[in-house]
């Protein structure tokens, strides 16, 4: 059973935004006080996933909460976006695949970085994906 | 528009990246920084990250791809200072960053620097004698 503590809602629209964010994940993971390696990688997970919905989808929205579960602090982030989503996910999950001339590093990447990854997504309507990182875990 | 200076060292070009660098300003820098080994005819080029506290992966492909152009330019790229949660962060995320030379810190960098460019040149000079013999 995971609790929301506390949520904020950020547009991400223009590339200042994207900075705004990281900074907001990262007070946020250091308010939990969330160890600095586990802080580099959920900031280069939310790097990812920023800069692919910045890229397929023109923007959208991220939301960051502080969640709990018993003892244990973590942060979730949920970014959604209204872009052309993705028709083969099991494709864009595999190391490798890219449609955007990149490492195609990024979705499967980001899923080594953190506790919990899940992607929702219909062509035409858009893309959401969840990541949660624990403080210590 | 923010650009991140570049610091010619005698045959040497020295990067220091102090901030987090964002998409468009890593691309400026790969541009400036190639154009830069062209224009100075730097042997080698030293960038220190150890004030970046993120690499992901669009950031890594533009290390790599600063690394691979200075090579076909004919200078040497060493990346110095990274730190401990970025190498394992480039790691889990699948980005082993090979054809990279790194060091520890900025002394150690310029030192493999300096080593890469004696040899290259030792391997010229012998190029050179066995022409010689050959004319001979």
């Amino acid at each position: 059973m995971t609790l929301s503590l506390s949520k904020d809602t950020i547009q991400v629209l223009k590339e200042q935004d994207v900075v705004f964010l990281k900074n907001r994940v990262k007070e946020t993971a250091v308010k939990i006080k969330m160890g600095l390696v586990n802080q580099t990688r959920l900031l280069t997970a939310a790097s990812e996933l920023v800069r692919n919905m910045m890229r397929y989808a023109d923007g959208g929205v991220c939301i960051i909460e502080v969640v709990s579960s018993g003892r244990v602090n973590g942060v979730r982030l949920t970014f959604s976006d209204r872009g052309p989503g993705i028709p083969d996910i099991d494709a864009a999950m595999r190391d490798g695949f890219s449609t955007g001339r990149s490492l195609g590093l990024g979705l499967p990447g980001t899923k080594r970085l953190v506790n919990e990854f899940d992607i929702k997504s219909k062509v035409g309507e858009g893309t959401v994906i969840t990541i949660l990182k624990w403080a210590n875990g | 528009m923010d650009k991140i200076p570049i610091l010619r060292m005698g045959a040497f070009l020295l990067v220091t990246i102090q901030v987090d660098l964002y998409d468009r300003l890593a691309l400026n820098l790969e541009a400036d920084l190639v154009q830069m080994v062209n224009k100075t005819s730097a042997k080698g080029v030293l960038i220190d990250i150890s004030a970046v506290s993120i690499v992901d992966s669009f950031m890594g492909r533009i290390i790599g791809n600063i690394a691979s152009m200075s090579k076909i330019l004919d200078a040497e790229t060493v990346v110095v200072g990274m730190q401990p949660a970025v190498a394992i962060t480039l790691i889990e995320l699948g980005l082993p960053l090979k054809g990279v030379h790194t060091a520890l810190d900025m002394e150690k960098g310029m030192n493999l620097l300096k080593s890469m460019i004696d040899e290259t040149e030792e391997e010229a000079d012998e190029d050179e004698m066995s022409d010689d013999l050959i004319t001979e």
